[in-house]
This record gives structure tokens, sequence and C-alpha cells, in this order.
């Protein structure tokens, strides 16, 4: 294996050093260090951030690989700056089985470009009935930690409780999708007076908020963790922020997309924004930035959906729900919390890498000590440019953030000292 | 102006325009021109997701009584039952070479999809979509209150002074949403009956007023609008039963006594007689129920005529 260095590179505290690995490692770091590597990889005007991981992550294999695959998402993956992704397990069949969390497992190894970490689902079938075989499926070869029934929220109250509890004896740590399914029959986008005027049908803030509440008292009931996916309204910060003040043990992600864009992009229709949870108003969006700034919101995911064409490109109450993202999250984050001043780049890798790696147990992901796998990722900061969804790796192009102009790019991504992203482009390169 | 997709599309003065022209033309009709020669050799296509024969009747007649061939599709026993997307079925009636696509659809939306997708260069009108609009409802309902009560002829704002209440769903009612953007453009004062459970989110926005209760101010309304209400509401919990409904929001014969005199009462139809109105208001001499359904054909050929033909084209016609 080739030993790396790069050279010159700017740390997210803004000091200038160079980093060494060999065998994947990461070897040495300081301003001065030893120089007989195989290859340099010039950092001059960049920045090192340990590889990115995402907790949220629509991979659609097995079952909808005409959207995304375990290797077209991978590729996707590192071309956002990520090195380690978690599967969810919506797929078809469900990930529900070690059989099929195994399977996913399997194609991310052989696509070698990051960590793809299968999510198992939480109940048989995403039905919400009867608990999945949790067990088998942590003590599978894919060593599933993190249960989700992602796309559909569990909403009986008595399951929950049950799947709270029975993951704590491998650690595992359920993953839940707010939202009440009775107040949100039919709904297509947030309830408010923007909804009133197009006529669509409400999405209340209340149907997340009601759900949150109720498993945070749950999980502090049976002492067990929880974690809320892709957080949306003002309100929901404010529950998380009451139960960590009272040391209750709940993490919480918010989407890239939820920082960023708002109801008021839906008034033309377009089903390119239609998403779930839906885009809230101005007002959720500040409260959603100052949570991940202050640390009531623990890590950014991305929720990456993605679609085929012909299922945004229709009317709006037939089209799918979800965006593609792992191409952007680093730059909407970027662009909304670093660049606006709310928040530093120290903070930023704590969202992005750090905290999701320490939430889920990834061993060896989200950091740059000496002796940890080399999974790195190089940005350049200065660089503005507009998003060009076609030119996404992702095998789908639903992005919302189309067109728009974006602070900060990446450009290189390193998973186990193996460059596999080069100036924004795959080397071909894989990790075996 | 292309298309016709909400109410928002038209400025005063267009809206105005359509409703003159609609005068126009009742007073050719009426001299004897039972069919104008304006739109011959165009193709109009109604397009029709939602079983509504009034409203497509209306439309039909419109186009045939300006010469215009028209198509009729419907998506029952078509190749939209056999999966087609709206966009594939747009695209087939633009091959076929259609002018202009008057849609009918459940899905909010679904016409300004049509119009700024791309898929088709045909105008769009839009003949009601999911529980967004219907904006030609709502000309046909202004121009009932403007015949009436004969301020065609006013400039600007002619509805200032007049109190309008729409009661009913209002949450599920793109004849309420249509008409609130409408005349209150036109100066009305409109107030939303409804009880709370069929009231939108935040309907403080169309620049409405709001009242739980229909017997509150009944006898100030120049114009009291029934929506009708769909029996699958009672099966959602939006009110216990449809006595209850009929009891507190329903016009029944003492409430009729309590309106103004000179008050006119419209209904878009089909009327739930003995739910949302009784068979004795719904007959009442200021009921103006069948004055709306031919109205809606003269509204409707104004709203082709302005569409396809421009204002050019209607002088010219009134001229001759």
């Amino acid at each position: 294996m080739k030993s790396i260095v790069i050279s010159d590179v700017k740390l997210s505290d803004g000091s200038s050093v160079s980093i060494g690995m060999r065998d994947g490692v990461i070897t040495e770091i300081g301003a001065q260090i030893s120089s007989d590597y195989d290859e340099t990889i010039l950092g001059t005007g960049l920045t090192a951030l340990p590889g990115f991981v995402d907790l949220h992550t629509h991979l659609r294999e097995p079952g909808k690989e005409d959207a995304e695959t375990v290797l077209t998402g991978s590729q996707s993956a590192v071309a956002g700056g990520f090195t380690a992704v978690s599967a969810m397990a919506n797929t078809n069949p469900v990930a529900d089985t070690a059989g099929v969390v195994e399977q996913v497992f399997r194609l991310g190894k052989e696509a070698g470009l990051c960590e793809v970490f299968p999510i198992g689902a939480v109940s048989k079938g995403l039905m919400g009935e009867q608990l999945a075989e949790l067990g088998a499926m942590a003590t599978s070869a894919a060593a599933v930690r993190i249960f989700s029934d992602d796309g559909k929220c569990i909403s009986d109250p008595l399951l929950m409780r049950r799947a709270l509890e029975y993951v704590k004896s491998f650690n595992g740590l359920i993953a839940q999708h707010a939202q009440d399914p009775r107040l949100t029959v039919n709904a297509q986008m947030n309830e408010g007076e923007i909804s009133s005027t197009l006529g669509l049908a409400g999405w209340p803030a209340v149907a997340e908020e009601s759900i949150i509440a109720r498993d945070i008292l749950l999980a502090d009931h049976v002492q067990s963790r929880l974690h809320i996916c892709h957080v949306s309204t003002a309100g929901s910060v404010e529950i998380i922020r009451w139960a960590k003040s009272r040391g209750i043990s709940v993490t919480a992600e918010v989407t890239p997309h939820h920082l960023l864009l708002t109801e008021d992009l839906i008034t033309g229709y377009d089903p390119i924004y239609k998403v779930n949870p839906p885009l809230r108003s101005q007002r959720d969006v500040e409260a959603l930035r100052t949570g991940l700034a202050d640390g009531t919101i623990d890590i950014v995911a991305t929720d990456h959906a993605p679609h085929p064409r012909e299922d945004k490109d229709c009317e709006w109450a037939a089209a799918a729900f979800g965006m593609t993202g792992l191409e952007t999250a680093f730059s909407v984050v970027f662009t909304a919390m670093v660049k606006s001043g709310l928040m530093s780049m120290e903070r930023l890798v704590e969202v992005m890498s750090t905290a999701p790696a320490r939430i889920a147990g990834y061993i060896g992901q989200g950091s740059l000590a000496i002796g940890s796998p080399a999974h790195i990722t190089l940005v350049d900061l200065a660089s503005d440019y507009p998003v060009n969804a076609r030119s996404h790796l992702s095998k789908s192009s639903n992005s919302p953030f189309n067109g728009l102009v974006l602070s900060g790019r990446v450009r290189d991504t390193l998973f186990h000292g193996v460059a596999v992203l080069r100036n924004g482009t795959l080397t071909g390169e894989r990790f075996a | 102006m292309s298309n016709l997709l909400s109410i928002n599309d038209l400025t005063l003065d267009q809206a105005l325009g359509i409703l003159r022209t609609a005068a126009e033309l009742e007073k050719l009709t009426e001299g004897g021109a039972k069919k104008l020669p304006t739109l011959r050799g165009f193709t109009i296509v109604n397009l029709f997701y939602e079983d509504s024969t009034r409203t497509r009747i209306s439309f039909e007649s419109a186009a045939k009584r300006l010469s215009a061939d028209v198509i009729n599709f419907s998506a029952k026993g078509s190749s939209v039952s056999k999966g087609e997307s709206l966009k594939d079925t747009a695209q087939t009636l633009q091959a076929m070479g259609a002018d202009a696509v008057i849609i009918r659809h459940g899905s909010s939306g679904a016409a300004a999809r049509l119009a700024s997708s791309g898929w088709i260069k045909a105008s769009v009108i839009n003949a009601g979509d999911g529980t967004h609009e219907h904006p030609t409802q709502a000309l046909l309902d202004a121009f009932t209150i403007a015949k009436r009560f004969n301020l065609l002829n006013n400039e600007g704002q002619i509805f200032v002074g007049l109190k309008v209440a729409i009661v009913g769903d209002i949450l599920h009612s793109r004849v309420a949403r249509s008409n609130a953007l409408l005349l209150t453009k036109l100066g009305a004062e409109v107030t939303m009956i409804a009880p709370p459970t069929l009231m939108p989110v935040g309907v403080a926005a169309w620049g409405v007023s709001s009242d739980y209760s229909l017997d509150n101010r009944l006898a100030e309304y120049d114009v009291v609008m029934m929506l009708r209400i769909q029996s699958e509401r009672m099966t959602d919990s939006y009110f216990p039963t449809e006595r209850e409904y009929a009891r507190r929001y329903g016009l029944n014969s003492e409430r009729l006594g309590k309106m103004k005199e000179s008050a006119i009462l419209l209904h878009p139809g089909p009327m739930n007689r003995g739910l949302e109105i009784s068979a004795e208001s719904a007959d009442a001499e200021n009921s103006m129920v069948l004055e709306q359904v031919s109205n809606g054909v003269l509204v409707r050929m104004a709203v082709l005529y302005t569409l396809l033909g421009g204002p050019t084209m209607v002088d010219e016609v009134v001229k001759a």
C-alpha cells in the first residue's frame, strides 16, 4: 500500500500541518514531518477534516436499483466527503433480517469506497406491529447498532417501549422517524398559511413534536438511548433542549435541507421540494440552526433519498417524498452555518463527523488522531460554485439545491489512506 | 395571459375584462347569435380526471358556441386507468394539436404543473385542482353578483361595500379559495363561515374575516354562498352528524327569513338539499343557482375568448 503525505494543509482550527499516512493509518501530523512518502497530495489552500459520517442514507438496494445502488451511493458519498454512511432499512425486501443487512454490508465492502453500515428495521416489514430480529442483526457480520423504521413512525407506544428496552442488551440505538400517522393522513406540506393557500393537506408541527415528547419520556422511563431523525420544527428543538437539560439520553439530527430551505419554495408545486418531514417556515429554520450551533441538535444527517426522474416529473400528490443530499451536505452546512457566522469549523467537524461516529459507535471514524484509519476529506473553503445535480455521482438527480450557488467544496476523499476522490473526481481506486 | 390557473394570475383589470366580455357575449346571444365563429379551427380538450358533469358540459358548451372543436377526455376507461402519467397524457393531447387544455384534477397544483413544467405549449385552464382553486367558478359567481346588483359598469373595485358570506367546508373547497381571492380583489368584504374543524389555518392571510357562527351577522350579508358538504367529512369527524351540521350551518327557511331582503343566495352545485341548504331556500326567489349555471357558460366563453383570441378579437366580434 502506498504511503501518502498531505502537505501544507490546514486543520479545522486554522493551523497549517502536513499529515502522513502509511498502511492506511495516520502516522504523523505536524508542521515538520518526515519526507519519505510514495506520494504527495499538495494541500495548499485546502482544509483537512476527518471524513464525514452520515447516519441517515437511503441507498435503495435491494429493490430500487433504478434510483441508487450501494455502489453508486458510495460514489455519491465520497464525492460529498463521506467515509461512512448508514443504509436505511426501508428497502425491498426490508432490512429486517440478518440476511438482508449482511447483503448490504457485503455490497459496501465490495464497493470499497467508504464504510456502509446497514441500519436494521425495528419492526418486521416496517409494519409497526412486531419487533424484527434485532438481536440477530446485531450479532450478524454487519454488526447492526442502529435500528429504525424510517419513513414510517413507530406510533404504537408499547412497541416503541419494547424496542427501546430490548436494544439495551447489545447497546443498540433506536432512531425514530417522528410523525404521528393519524395527524398526517395524506399530508403534503407544512401546515400553515401556505398550505391553506395552495390547498395542500397540512402536516402540522405537533405531529412531529408529540411523538418526540412521548419517546423522550419513554426513553427516560426505560433508561435507554433514543435518537431522533431529521428534526424539523422549532417546537421539537425546544422539547429536545428540555430533555437534555434533564439529562435524558437523547440525540438528534437535522438535515442540510431543513437548515437552508423553507416551505415558500413550494408555491410553484414543483415536487423537487416534496420531502418528509416537510420543509418548514423560516422561524423553524432559524431554531434548527440555533439548536445545531448550541448543541441541542447533535449532528447533521443527509436523509439522502434518491428517486428516479419519473417520480418527480409529475403532479405534486403523485410525486415521491425525498431529496438527494450526500454531494451537497458539506456545502450547505458550511454556507448556512459557518459562513453565516453561526458556528465554527470545529463545530462543523463535530456535527458531521465526530459526533455521528460516536453516537453510532463507528470505531475508527471521525478522528484525525495518529493511529486512526486515514479517513480524510479535503475541502476548499474559498470556493463558491453553482450546484449542478446532473453532474452528481448519485444515480438520481433530485437535488433541491440544483442551480443554487453554495460555498465550500469537497475536493478529495481518502478512505483507509486510499485516495478515492481527487479534485472532485473518482480516481477508480478502492480499498480492498 | 395564456393560462388561467389561479385568480392570482388576474389583475383587477383583467378580471373586469372577462366579466365585461361575458356581458357583451350575453348581449350577442340575446340578439340571436347562438353561435359565434371566433374560435373556428381551434381544438379544445376537456381533460377531466374527476367526474364533473356540470363543469365539463359548461366548458364544452362554451367552446362549441365559439365554434371550437371539443375533445372530451375523461380519465375513467382511458389510458390513465392503465397507469399513464399526466405528462404523457398531456403530451399526447399536444401532439394531436390541442390549442387549449381545460383540466380538472384531484391533485392541487396539477394545472400549474401542466402549464409550468414545459410539457406542453397549449393554454391551460384550471377547471378545479384538488382543494386549491376553481377560478372560472369564482368568475361566474362574481358575474352573477355583478349582474344582480348592476355593478358591471362601475369602475375599479366594483364590489366595494358589498358583504359576502361563504359558508361551509372552507378547508376543502377550491370554490371558496378562488372566490375569496376574486371577490376581495373586486373590493367585497368577505367572511368565511365554518365550524373550526373546516376552517383553514391562517385563513386571514386570504384577506377575509372568519366566523364560526352563521347566525351572528346573517342579516348583514348581501350575498350568501353555500358550499357543498361531502358526506365523507362526517366519517372523518369534522362534525358529529349531518343533522347537527344542518342545524348549525344549514340555510333553512328560518335563516332565509333573517337575510336582507335584497340579499341573494348562491350555491356552486350540486346541492345537498336538506343538508347545507333546505329545499325552500334552494328554490327561493333570491336563489341564483340556475342563473349561476347559465352565467357559467358565458363566463367560460369569455375566458376562452380572452386566452385564445385576445382582446382585439373580442372587439371585432363585439363590433360585428
